[in-house]
């Protein structure tokens, strides 16, 4: 059944600027562009976009998925128990289906405790896309070589969490003249530098493919620069939070602030920005981690770090189309088309053959994002109060409608 | 001993102008008129705390909860004593003995002592922000009794009645404040409170124990004990936690002593007659010696502690005057 999205703005691969057109989808596929004809669906003159793939949530909500637009998460393993098996993985990339497919991301150790490797060959048979160490870093350099050795045989990339423990245990903020107003236990920003450095010989060492989830810091991204010109398997990611707040954010003992790592200081902010316009940051994610009162109530350094990030994904990344930092299209590369790539799934793009996973969006529909009226299992956002602009107004997994 | 700075009532704002806050959570934001008008409150109840009876009735009928998460013997007690004098029902709950221990949130906890209709809290936490989360959350005054790193106000204080009642004005005096800056909400307040008084600061700690951007505090940095004692009219002592002194922030209490510990010997660098403070405990032998601890004509010590109920009183009385109905302030 030939399906053809008429009046539409469409992100397609390569281009920078929506192209006005028909998108046409054979059954749950993406089709060629051709004459024939088949059921037409007016869009109205929305931008039509692939659907998002969130690289790294922390929860499967599908309430602020579908609200955010965002077709497929990969589930980080740290869950309750940990996906350390491939019995586990198999049961949660099942989850969410069909609307939403999840890709559940394997535990590069036992527990993610950062000592014995994990079962990574059977939970690739399961389904599992891609390792991780989780919220923490592997502090042994010997058990990360081995691990990235493995990963690159298995041609499975190694998702790190980029902070040295020795400097950041116990730390809930960056220093900074904030975090010692509010007597708050800091850690030096080095301390992602010095893990991506570690990690980016590492690559040099066995070519193993790493993604570096969450660089915050100008030292850090250099680094990744740097790497990057090498020609080195790197990749890298961030968050709408840490490109559009800073520090000062945390004043006031606000704990959905309380993210890992912490908010940076403007110099970093702006770095992050610049990062994402050169092309050095290649993914934009929610890291999604609904926390309820029992986690986020409490002290500022009692709270667990985290934020509900799926549903403000798409309409903060649209500030920086907005603000020029870059085109629609490239923000669907961030968002869609390298996610997806890094995963090795077949979608991210509107490219004939690909999954029909996509999206409308209304760019100009204003809304305020309120922590009480969120569609996540939690309002855990630093952005509450802010006015944005952007909404998703369909979602399509497969070619169906939900 | 009044001088022109600290004035005389008067010369305040009136009625709850002069204070315009509902709790007191920290130095940080307070207007220099507004500490020198808690000061200056103070200063009855020092006479009244000399007198054999030592009563007032401003607080007849109110209760007063001292919620303390943290141990503590010298600060509640100081509070519990400040609410009865000034005629308060004070009752006094210790975390080992609460249902903090069962588990029950932190704001579980507020909203009980809410419900019990208190007319002010005091609360000591060992985490920063905790005091703040609590005030936002109960209807009555409450008063930080010190919260984590973050701030101990009613020592901050003290600190500066006592420095006022021995030195005059606190404007343009510097005072040397050494020891574990990073981990102390004494030195923040204190820093706060001697800035906006117009005081020179300087701060003084190992490396390892200084905090992040401290150059953005209005204050000068030091790592090297005497040069930072030079020429200074007050020097402040802060406690060395025992479980900083294992290694992980300085090597051995005896080399603390040698570089950070305040002797006869180092006291001659500061001015003549330079006034030694310490918020107390003491660990005696490392950050200062007992010469010059229990030399009355340098040591405040003990005055502190006698300074520490009156502000305290002072505190209870004006935050409270809201809630009792006092002319000005309602």
């Amino acid at each position: 059944m030939k399906r053809i999205f008429t009046n539409a703005r469409v992100i397609l691969p390569n281009e920078d600027q929506p192209k006005t057109g028909s998108l046409n989808v054979d059954g749950d596929r993406i089709a060629a562009a051709d004459d024939e004809p088949g059921e037409e669906i007016d869009c109205k003159g929305r931008i039509l976009a692939p659907g998002i793939v969130d690289l790294g949530v922390f929860a499967i909500d599908k309430p602020a998925f579908r609200f955010g637009g965002i077709t497929r998460a990969a589930l980080m393993p740290d869950q309750s128990p940990v996906l350390d098996l491939p019995a586990m993985i198999k049961q949660s990339a099942a989850e969410g289906k069909p609307d939403l497919w999840s890709h559940p991301i394997a535990a590069a150790t036992i527990g993610l405790e950062g000592r014995h490797m994990a079962e990574i060959g059977l939970m690739k048979r399961s389904g599992a896309k891609a390792v991780a160490t989780g919220r923490q870093w592997i502090a042994d350099s010997g058990t990360m070589l081995r691990l990235l050795q493995y990963c690159k045989s298995l041609d499975l990339p190694l998702i790190v969490h980029s902070e040295d423990a020795g400097l950041t245990h116990g730390a809930v903020a960056t220093n900074s003249e904030t975090a010692t107003r509010l007597g708050l236990a800091s850690a030096p920003p080095a301390a992602e530098a010095i893990s991506i450095a570690r990690d980016i010989a590492l690559v040099r060492e066995t070519g193993g493919h790493v993604h570096f989830r969450q660089v915050t810091t100008l030292d850090g991204l250099d680094l990744i620069r740097a790497a990057k010109k090498e020609k080195l398997p790197v990749t890298c990611g961030i968050t709408p939070a840490h490109l559009l707040l800073s520090d000062i954010a945390i004043s006031d003992f606000r704990t959905f602030t309380r993210l890992s790592p912490p908010l940076r200081s403007e110099d970093n902010r702006l770095a992050c920005l610049e990062a994402v316009k050169d092309g050095t940051i290649d993914v934009i994610s929610s890291g999604h981690d609904p926390r309820g009162p029992e986690d986020k109530r409490l002290p500022y350094a009692e709270a667990a770090p985290g934020m509900a990030g799926a549903e403000t994904l798409l309409a903060l990344s649209l500030t920086l189309v907005r603000d020029g930092t870059i085109s629609t299209g490239r923000l669907f590369e961030l968002l869609s088309a390298n996610p997806a790539q890094i995963l090795g799934v077949e979608a991210g793009r509107l490219q004939s053959g690909y999954e029909a996973d996509f999206i409308l969006i209304d760019e100009d529909s204003p809304w305020q994002v309120d922590t009480r009226k969120m569609a996540a299992a939690a309002g855990n956002t630093p952005f509450d109060g802010l006015p944005v602009q952007g909404r998703v107004t369909a979602i399509y997994k497969g070619g169906r409608a939900y | 001993m009044t001088s022109q700075q600290t004035g005389s009532p008067h010369q305040f704002p009136t009625g709850s102008d002069a204070f315009p806050h509902r709790h007191l959570l920290g130095i940080a934001g307070l207007q220099p008129w507004e500490i020198l008008f808690l000061l200056e409150e103070a200063k009855q109840w020092v006479d009244l705390n000399r007198k054999s009876s030592k009563h007032a009735d401003r607080l007849d009928g109110l209760t007063v909860i001292n919620a303390f998460f943290e141990n503590s013997t010298r600060t509640l007690l100081s509070f519990e004593i400040a609410g009865k004098r000034m005629g308060a029902d004070v009752v006094n709950m210790h975390a080992a003995q609460s249902s903090i221990k069962k588990g029950e949130t932190l704001i579980d906890t507020a909203m009980t002592l809410n419900a019990m209709k208190a007319d002010a809290i005091v609360i000591r936490h060992g985490s920063s922000g905790a005091v703040q989360l609590i005030a936002d959350k109960v209807d009555c005054p409450v008063l930080n009794a010190g919260d984590g790193s973050h701030e101990h106000p009613t020592q901050a204080l003290l600190d500066a009645l006592t420095i006022q009642r021995r030195k005059g004005d606190i404007s343009g005096l510097t005072v040397t404040i050494c020891g574990d800056v990073k981990h102390s909400r004494v030195a923040r307040s204190n820093i706060y409170c001697l800035t906006t008084l117009g005081a020179k600061v300087k701060v003084c700690a190992p490396p390892s124990l200084l905090p992040a951007a401290l150059d953005r505090f209005n204050v000068e940095v030091f790592t090297d004990f005497d040069q930072a004692l030079e020429g200074s009219d007050v020097v402040m002592m802060l406690r060395l936690q025992n479980e900083r002194m294992n290694g992980n922030f300085i090597p051995s209490p005896r080399e603390y002593h040698y570089l950070y510990g305040l002797t006869r010997e180092r006291l001659a660098r500061a001015s003549d007659n330079a006034l030694v403070m310490h918020p107390g405990p003491m660990n005696r032998g490392v950050e200062i010696d007992s010469d010059v601890a229990d030399d009355p004509d340098r040591s405040a010590i003990i005055e502190q502690v006698e300074m520490g109920v009156a502000v305290r009183m002072a505190c209870l009385d004006i935050l409270t005057r809201e809630s009792r109905g006092v002319e000005g302030w309602s």
